[in-house]
C-alpha cells in the first residue's frame, strides 16, 4: 500500500471560489476519501426569523444565494401563502414563473461559464458569459436588481411586466437561442471538452436515488423528477417535460444543464402568450399559525422550505434544505476513487453553491 | 469536430467588443434599476417605520432632532422602505452610489426646525 | 393547495422501522431538519416518491436529547444528522459517517438549541 496523505481543498480554491472546505485522503494520485466541512459564512439566516415580521422575511429570503434568489423569494412566498391560505392572483403567478425560467437561464449560463473555466477553456468561459449578461438586463429592466430581484412578496408580486417590454424580452431570448446553441454546442461536440467531461464522474441511478441528489445532478443520472411538475406558479398551465439523461457522467449533467435553457426560454414564450390580465397581488391580513413544506425546482434542484408558525407574526422555525445541501453525499460519493486532477471539475458539476447552504 | 469554438471565436474577433471601456463610457441605467434611496426629508414625519421595517437596519431615525440617517454601505438596495414609508417621501435612485472606501452616511436634517438652520443637509 | 401533505407522528424508538418501511416502498429521503419548539425538538424526516410526499415527525424532550440514527438505511442521512448534531446539539447515536462535530464550523456549540432571548442572556 502506498502511503496515504491528506490534501486540503479549500475554502479558498481557485476553481471553487466558495467557501468548502474538503480534506481529501490521497494515496498516489487517487483520491480514497473525501471529508467535507462548512461552517465559514454561517449567517444564521434561519435564525433571524424568529426576530423578523414574516412580512419582512422575504427580503432576507431572497438573499440567501445570489443566483437562484428569485426562486428562493417565490419559495418562501409560496410557504407563508399555503399555511395562511392566500389566493394569489393568475397574474402574479404566470410573473414568478417568469422571472423564476429567467434566473434559471441565467444560473446555467453561469454555471457552464465556470465549467469552461474549470477546465481552462477561458474563450468558452467568456461566452458563456457575454450571453448571461444579456438576460441580466432583462432582469435588470423588469425587477431593478440584476441578480436579487426583490420581485416577489407574500400575496403576490411587487413589480408588473407590461405587454411591450415583454414582447421585446420574447424576441430578444428568441434570437438569443441561436447564439446559445453556437456556444453551447461546444460543450456537446468538442473533443477535448468532451475529454474532460465524458465518462467522469458517473453517478448510476440507484446511487443517485440513494444519496438523495436532486436537480439536474439527479436527472443526468436518468431519475426523472422535476418539482415544476408538481404545479406550483403557473406551471400547471405550462407544457413541458422533465429533461432526463441516462449516462449519469459530468458529460450529462452538462447536457441536463443546455437542454434546461432551452426549455425556460420555451417556458417563458409559452407564459408570455398566456399571461392573463389582472390584478398582481392580493391584500395580506392576519397571521400564520401551521406547518408547511414548500417545495420548488431551483436551478441547482429541488429546494425545501419548511415553515412553522403559532399564530404570531414571528415565525417558530424557517428551515431551508437547499439542493446543494443534498448533493453533497453525491458529491462525497463521486470523489471516492477519482482522480486527484479531476476533484474541481466533479466539484463544480454539483453546480454547488455554498454560501445557499450557509444560510 | 475539433475546433467548435473557431466560428465565434473569429466573429468575435471582427465584431464590436461586448464590453465598455468603462470610466469613459458609462453604462446607463434602467428606469427600474434600484440604485440608491433618496429622502424628500421636508415630507418626512419622523414615524420611524423604515427604519424599523428595513431588513438591515440602514436607516436610523431620531424624532427628537428631526434627523434621517442612511448608512450607505449597509444598505442593500431592497426597496422595501420606499413601500412603507406613509408619507412616500423616499425614493429609489437609478444611480448608483459612488464607490467607497469607508463607511458613508448620509444624513439629512429639517431646514424647518429654526435652531439648525445652519446645517440643513450634512453629508 | 399544492399538493396533499401527510405529517405523521412517530416514537424515537419506531422510527428506524418507519423509515426502513419508506425505503422498502421505494421513497427517496428528501430531508431531515429539526426544530426547536420550547422545551422540545421536533425533527421532520421528509420523503417524496413519484411526487408524493411523506413526513414522520419525531418529538423529544430537549434536554439530553438522543436519536437513533437512520443513517444505515439511507446514507444520505448522515450530513442531515452531523448537521442536527452540530446545531442543535442532539446526541445521534451510530452514524454511517459520523464526523464527530467537525461537519459545521461553529464558535459557539449548538447555536441553534437556543431561542432567541436565550442566546441574548448568553450574550449578557
Ligand atoms: S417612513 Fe417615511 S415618513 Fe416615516 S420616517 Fe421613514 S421616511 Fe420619514
Ligand atoms: S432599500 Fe432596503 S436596505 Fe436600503 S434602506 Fe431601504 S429598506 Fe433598508
Amino acid at each position: 500500500m502506498s502511503k496515504r496523505t491528506i490534501i486540503p481543498f479549500g475554502p479558498q480554491h481557485p476553481v471553487l471560489p466558495e467557501p468548502i472546505h474538503l480534506d481529501l485522503v490521497v494515496e498516489d494520485e487517487k483520491v480514497i476519501e473525501a471529508i467535507p466541512s462548512i461552517g465559514f459564512i454561517h449567517r444564521g439566516l434561519e435564525k433571524l426569523v424568529e426576530k423578523k415580521d414574516f412580512i419582512d422575511y422575504v427580503y432576507v429570503a431572497e438573499r440567501i444565494c445570489g443566483i437562484c434568489s428569485a426562486i428562493h423569494g417565490q419559495t418562501y412566498c409560496q410557504a407563508v401563502e399555503e399555511v395562511m391560505n392566500i389566493a394569489v392572483p393568475e397574474r402574479a403567478l404566470y410573473l414568478r414563473t417568469i422571472w423564476g425560467e429567467l434566473s434559471r437561464v441565467h444560473s446555467h449560463l453561469l454555471w457552464l461559464g465556470l465549467m469552461a473555466d474549470g477546465f481552462g477553456f477561458e474563450a468558452l468561459f467568456m461566452h458563456c458569459w457575454r450571453l448571461r449578461e444579456t438576460v441580466l438586463d432583462m432582469i435588470e429592466e423588469t425587477t431593478g436588481g440584476r441578480v436579487i430581484f426583490g420581485s416577489c412578496k407574500v400575496g403576490g408580486v411587487r413589480k408588473d411586466i407590461d405587454k411591450p417590454t415583454l414582447e421585446r424580452i420574447v424576441a430578444k431570448l428568441n434570437g438569443m437561442e441561436k447564439e446559445i446553441k453556437e456556444v453551447t454546442d461546444v460543450f456537446i461536440v468538442d473533443r477535448s471538452v468532451k475529454h474532460r467531461t465524458v465518462g467522469v464522474g458517473v453517478l448510476s441511478k440507484q446511487d443517485a436515488y440513494e444519496l438523495g441528489a436532486v436537480g439536474p445532478t439527479m436527472r443526468a443520472s436518468g431519475i426523472n423528477q422535476d418539482m415544476r411538475k408538481l404545479g406550483y406558479a403557473a406551471y400547471k398551465q405550462l407544457k413541458f417535460e422533465p429533461i432526463v439523461e441516462t449516462a449519469g457522467d459530468s458529460y450529462s449533467r452538462c447536457v441536463v444543464r443546455i437542454k434546461e435553457i432551452f426549455q425556460s426560454i420555451d417556458l417563458i414564450r409559452q407564459a408570455a402568450v398566456q399571461l392573463p390580465e389582472g390584478p398582481i397581488d392580493v391584500k395580506v391580513t392576519g397571521t400564520p399559525s401551521g406547518e408547511f413544506f414548500a417545495r420548488t425546482e431551483q436551478p441547482r434542484g429541488e429546494v425545501i422550505y419548511y415553515l412553522k408558525a403559532n399564530g404570531t407574526r414571528f415565525l417558530q422555525r424557517l428551515r431551508v434544505r437547499t439542493p446543494t445541501f443534498a448533493n453533497i453525499p453525491a458529491l462525497v460519493k463521486l470523489l471516492q476513487g477519482c482522480e486527484l486532477a479531476d476533484v474541481p471539475i466533479l466539484a463544480l458539476t454539483i453546480d454547488p453553491c455554498i454560501s445557499c447552504t450557509e444560510r | 469536430m475539433i475546433f467548435s469554438m473557431s466560428k465565434t471565436v473569429l466573429s468575435s474577433l471582427f465584431s464590436k467588443p461586448s464590453t465598455r471601456l468603462y470610466p469613459i463610457t458609462q453604462r446607463v441605467p434602467f428606469k427600474n434599476t434600484r440604485g440608491k434611496i433618496e429622502i424628500d426629508i421636508a415630507a418626512c414625519t419622523f414615524c420611524g417605520l423604515c427604519s424599523k421595517k428595513c431588513p438591515t437596519s440602514a436607516i436610523t431615525v431620531t424624532r427628537a432632532d428631526k434627523k434621517w440617517e442612511i448608512n450607505r454601505l449597509q444598505c442593500l438596495a431592497c426597496d422595501y422602505c420606499v413601500l412603507v414609508c406613509p408619507k412616500k417621501c423616499l425614493t429609489m435612485e437609478n444611480a448608483y452610489t459612488t464607490p467607497a472606501v469607508a463607511t458613508s452616511k448620509d444624513s439629512f436634517k429639517v431646514a424647518r426646525v429654526p435652531d439648525n438652520t445652519a446645517d440643513s443637509k450634512d453629508s | 393547495m399544492i399538493e396533499e401533505q401527510n405529517i405523521l407522528s412517530v416514537q424515537p424508538e419506531e422510527l428506524v422501522a418507519k423509515v426502513t418501511a419508506c425505503k422498502n416502498d421505494g421513497f427517496r429521503l428528501v430531508q431531515i431538519g429539526c426544530a426547536k419548539i420550547d422545551e422540545t425538538f421536533e425533527i421532520n424526516y421528509t420523503f417524496d416518491k413519484d411526487y408524493r410526499f411523506e413526513d414522520l415527525k419525531v418529538t423529544v424532550p430537549c434536554a439530553n436529547a438522543t436519536l437513533p440514527s437512520v443513517s444505515h438505511v439511507y446514507w444520505a442521512a448522515f450530513l442531515y444528522e452531523n448537521e442536527i448534531h452540530d446545531l442543535f446539539g442532539i446526541d445521534v447515536t451510530n452514524i454511517a459517517l459520523d464526523y464527530k462535530g467537525n461537519f459545521y464550523r461553529t464558535t459557539v456549540t449548538a447555536p441553534f438549541a437556543t431561542s432567541g432571548s436565550e442566546a441574548k442572556e448568553l450574550k449578557a
